[in-house]
């Protein structure tokens, strides 16, 4: 993948989602809030793979919706090659959506049933009136069809005659008909059988390098993201713990959190260490109430006083990755848990 | 594999269901072990057959009007001859069940408490606060803090991993000599995954018990089984020790499965090589050997025989049901466990070509 | 909890304004004959007739008459007078309802308890014979018109004109504080007719819930247990299908009090349903607002005990 020189594709800074709970008797008052996304900031380089990690309630959905504007954000900015995205509304955001796209992880309810394939996948030429031909338009779809491995012929089938696997691709025709710049994947594989995943996520290897596409690939299974992309953030409780290059922080993850997810991965071989695992203790607390300042002090085996007063930044540690830590592991720690790399 | 009696043996079991489309075949001649104390891993994707498998064991697909045949010797009593009323004695107390969704396997209107004291009260003839004490003591045993607080709980109100745990806990109740786990990690998050996996191995060691864990997850079985029987369309294809399923696999399905996933430690350049087309229908099966379809090594005979599994020579244990000789596999193993591709091993080891 | 109950009775008296207001506006604007002009009867002269307007105080304004009425109803708890008759329509209600609150009730045990029954029986047997039976029975008794069951029952059962002679017929109820036997006897006929159309419905409701219920994940566990059937179905079973019914049941019982005049009619028992209809025919608004508001109230009342009994039953369920 080549990385056009000048800016990132999608720059984001401050990102906060708040979803506000309400109380009261006739007047309805707010409580508190679920801090779903709590000061996120990143960028996209073009024509890169990132991926989004974290485990249930770490708000890596939200921020995607937020990206694409299917949320509003609470506060902060979202740049899109440059212009800033975060308050457009009407024919401006639609003209910035045909460059964004998204694919969702359950094939079986993400088509809609009433719909034909054909005129799913077309629907994004009729929302932007491009192809306006019938035949033009049959045509581009049944292309479109072809490369994701689709037979053409099955244009007017309706999505419940597919299975998991074809419905999946049938949602990847659909998000690149109009050629974005930009594919969100949310948890794309996550619902799919073992053996048609690598089906999946090889057609998506596939498109992305004849497209030229830059992917925001977002799953909970961290084998399949370092299969996938380039550089990982990992998401705790609202914000990034840690990111940077794959290679650098599958190898040597610096916060405790990222250990923990790789040392609890299960490995596919029978003669792997498993005794040292790094076990977390106790539940996610909840994003309507989190800890303060290090958001991972209440489950962190390295955690000291200082963490719970301040605040840690996201900063480069010197070996590849920026993390949010007051005491990044070692590399002797890393190795104790268990992180099993390619070296 | 030890001269001990099995606990479970499993003799050419079939489960089969009327449906408006045809009859399905669930479940089409398996045959299978497990040892006092040790794990077998069930191995397969949707479609083979392995949870029906373990829900016939327990009868409990006996309501969905499934017609069974063969033989589920449990400690010598065949649980398909049983009666429902002898097989209820048996479900909850020698052979326990834990399935894959805790949120809507337990009951949502039901304290957990209430639930696990019907759990240990279903068996033992004991009085309602000896059996909420013994609730309790199971939430603690299974790692759940202030158990006698959470005792009174409604299962909503646990995080996804304190249900299972609280599901495990339910069917320890009765200190069961066999436990059935059907996918229970799937529905949870990675780092809660590893609390249960490590919660279900340190209570095997302490209570001695046999855990038969069913999942499609490779590092699962690799972590947790000692022996693994690999399913596809309804039979088992292969069987083998844990080391031996990843060193040396036999059968053209498993080899599918382990290059198609990605792991850890894989190369991140190359493409992951997937298995072509779907898993089949279970009505309307491929005729012969039901992988044919999608195995890049088939003959033309194999759409014509079906392979019955046959023990590996030379290894004790490691049975594959394979129409390819032995020592073509072996090869061909060799080849993709270098890095080549399918056709690629196929081209290099030149499988004797039939007439057509 | 408190803040949700709360709520919900604020609501509840917000709602019976409107439909207080509602009433008042549809008395007076639609098409219906001059209730002065009725009361002044085939002698009354113009002078007499706006006489009577004044003095039934229909010559304000409608905003105006509105404000009386409510501060009648809600100072004085007073319903007004009966144009025709003069009593207190409060009275004329409060007299009424025993009747009218014995007939629904006593009719609600008995759909709820055939209904429920057959329900289950269907549920566990469907398919079967018996399924389909009790099924197309369901179907044609929630077919038959109310007042056509009534006298198909007078014309076999009634003890003065049947063909059977077992129970007491038409006109024969006594409130339970005069004869508590004959109370019961006279109730009889009218009960099975008020369950009748209502039990085919909760029976198919019942049946439907169950059989959802029990394809549910955690009726497989319960089995995984070691629990008899018995157990699974009307314990694990029956917990979660009974929901719907809850739901149904306040607000069928509420809309029958407000309007079971068939059977009041057919049967000859002095109810709110009666009363009412007597008084449409005269056109006497006051006991037609009274009766009305009642009605709406038991809705209302129905509607939040619902509420609150669902919020017990479900403990996902929390305001």
């Amino acid at each position: 993948m080549s990385a056009a020189a000048g800016e990132p594709l999608v720059q984001v800074r401050g990102l906060v989602k708040h979803f506000p709970l309400t109380r009261g008797i006739v007047i309805q008052r707010k409580v508190g809030a679920v801090q779903a996304v709590d000061g996120v900031s990143f960028d996209v380089q073009r024509g890169e793979t990132l991926g989004l990690v974290g485990e249930t309630g770490c708000g890596k959905s939200t921020t995607a919706r937020l990206i694409m504007r299917l949320l509003d954000a609470t506060s902060g900015e979202i740049r899109f090659e440059g212009q800033d995205i975060t308050h457009l509304k009407g024919a401006q955001l639609k003209a910035v959506r045909r460059e964004m796209q998204m694919i969702f992880q359950d094939p079986y309810s993400s088509l809609n049933p009433r719909k034909t394939i054909g005129s799913i996948i077309g629907e994004p030429f009729a929302i932007h009136g491009l192809e306006q031909g019938k035949g033009e338009r049959r045509r581009a779809v049944q292309e479109l069809m072809e490369t994701v491995g689709l037979n053409p012929e099955h244009y007017n089938r309706y999505p419940h005659e597919f299975s998991g696997g074809q419905r999946q691709r049938i949602g990847v025709a659909r998000a690149l008909a109009l050629k974005p710049k930009l594919l969100i994947a949310d948890e794309p594989v996550s619902a799919l059988d073992v053996s048609i995943q690598a089906q999946v996520l090889n057609l998506l290897r596939d498109m992305q390098r004849r497209l030229g596409l830059t992917l925001v690939f977002i799953a909970h299974d961290l084998s399949v993201v370092r299969h996938m992309c380039d550089r990982v953030a990992v998401m705790y409780l609202g914000r990034i713990v840690e990111i940077g290059p794959g290679d650098a922080l599958y190898d040597f993850p610096r916060h405790p959190y990222t250990g923990a997810l790789l040392s609890a991965v299960p490995v596919a071989d029978p003669a792997a260490r498993r005794n040292e695992r790094q076990l977390l203790s106790g539940d996610v607390p909840s994003p309507a109430n989190p800890p303060q300042a290090c958001r991972f002090h209440t489950r962190c085996p390295k955690a000291q006083e200082r963490c719970s007063i301040d605040d840690p930044p996201l900063q480069d540690k010197g070996t590849g990755t920026r993390a949010a830590c007051h005491f990044p592991l070692s590399s002797e720690e890393v190795a104790e848990i268990g992180v099993r790399s390619a070296r | 594999m030890s001269a001990q009696e099995p606990l479970l043996r499993v003799e050419d079991l079939r489960v089969e269901f009327s449906t408006e489309d045809g009859v399905v075949h669930a479940v089409d001649g398996i045959s299978y072990e497990v040892q006092r104390g040790r794990t077998l891993g069930i191995v397969g994707e949707s479609g083979s057959g392995k949870t029906v498998a373990s829900l016939t064991t327990l009868g409990l697909t006996r309501t969905q009007g499934a017609r069974v045949s063969g033989q589920i010797l449990f400690e010598g009593r065949d649980l398909v001859a049983l009666s429902d009323a002898e097989l209820r004695a048996i479900r909850g107390n020698d052979i326990a069940m834990v399935f894959q969704d805790p949120l809507s396997s337990l009951h949502p209107f039901f304290k957990v408490g209430v639930q696990l004291i019907e759990a240990v009260r279903a068996h033992q003839d004991v009085s309602k606060q000896l059996a909420r004490a013994r609730a309790i003591e199971l939430l603690r045993l299974v790692g759940i803090p202030d158990p006698s607080r959470r005792v009174d709980d409604y299962p909503h109100e646990f995080s996804g991993g304190m249900r299972q745990r609280a599901m495990i806990a339910m069917a320890l109740s009765n200190e069961p000599k066999l436990l059935i786990a059907d996918e229970p990690t799937t529905a949870l998050d990675v780092t809660v995954q590893a609390q249960i996996l490590a919660l279900l191995e340190r209570l095997q060691r302490e209570l001695g018990m046999a855990i038969v864990i069913i999942t499609h997850d490779l590092g699962v079985v690799a972590e947790m089984a000692d022996e693994i029987a690999v399913m596809y369309a309804g039979r088992i294809v292969e069987t083998a020790s844990t080391a031996t399923v990843f060193d040396a696999p036999e059968h053209p399905y498993t080899w599918g499965l382990l290059k198609s996933i990605p792991t850890l430690a894989g190369s991140r350049d190359e493409d992951l090589v997937p298995i072509p087309g779907t898993p089949p229908s279970l009505i309307r099966r491929p005729s012969g050997c039901h992988f044919h379809p999608r195995c890049p090594y088939s003959q033309p005979s194999h759409e014509r025989i079906d392979p019955q599994l046959a023990p590996v020579q030379g290894e004790p244990g490691h049975h594959v049901a394979c129409l390819l000789e032995a020592d073509v596999r072996r090869a061909l193993w060799a080849q993709l466990r270098a890095g080549r591709m399918p056709d690629e091993a196929l081209a290099a080891v030149g499988v004797p070509q039939e007439p057509a | 909890m408190t803040r949700y109950i709360i709520r919900r009775l604020l609501w509840g008296v917000v709602l019976l304004i409107i439909v207080l207001a509602l009433l008042f506006v549809m008395f007076r604007v639609l098409p219906t004959a001059d209730p002065a002009k009725l009361r002044a009867g085939r002698f009354g002269s113009p002078k007499i007739i706006a006489e009577i307007r004044h003095n039934l105080g229909l010559d304000k304004s409608l905003p105006a008459q509105f404000w009386v009425y409510v501060k009648n109803l809600f100072l004085h708890f007073d319903l007004g007078y009966s144009y025709y008759s003069n009593a207190p329509v409060k009275e004329l209600i409060f007299n009424r309802l025993p009747a009218t609150l014995s007939l629904v009730l006593g009719g609600a045990i008995v759909w709820v308890v055939t209904g429920v029954g057959v329900g289950i029986v269907s549920a566990r047997r469907a398919g079967s014979r018996l399924d389909r039976a009790s099924m197309g029975t369901a179907l044609v008794l929630v077919s038959a018109p109310e007042y056509w069951l009534g006298l198909i029952t007078l014309y076999l059962f009634a003890s003065d004109i049947g063909q059977v002679r077992i129970f007491p017929g038409a006109g024969s109820y006594i409130g339970l504080t005069g004869d508590p036997v004959k109370w019961f006897e006279s109730l009889i006929l009218p009960w099975l007719v008020v369950a009748a159309g209502t039990a085919a419905i909760y029976a198919r409701l019942i049946r439907g819930s169950l059989i959802e219920t029990m394809g549910e994940d955690y009726i497989r566990t319960a089995r995984a247990k070691g629990l008899s059937e018995r157990r699974v179905v009307l314990r694990h079973g029956m917990r979660s299908a009974i929901n719907p019914i809850v739901t149904v049941l306040g607000l069928d019982i509420g809309v029958l009090l407000g309007s079971s005049v068939l059977v009041e009619t057919v049967f000859n028992i002095p109810g709110i349903g009666r009363l009412n209809y007597v008084a449409i025919t005269h056109a006497d608004f006051p006991i037609v607002q009274g009766t009305v508001l009642v009605a709406a109230l038991f809705i209302i009342v129905a509607n939040i005990i619902v509420d609150i009994a669902y919020a017990f039953l479900d403990p996902r369920v929390r305001y």
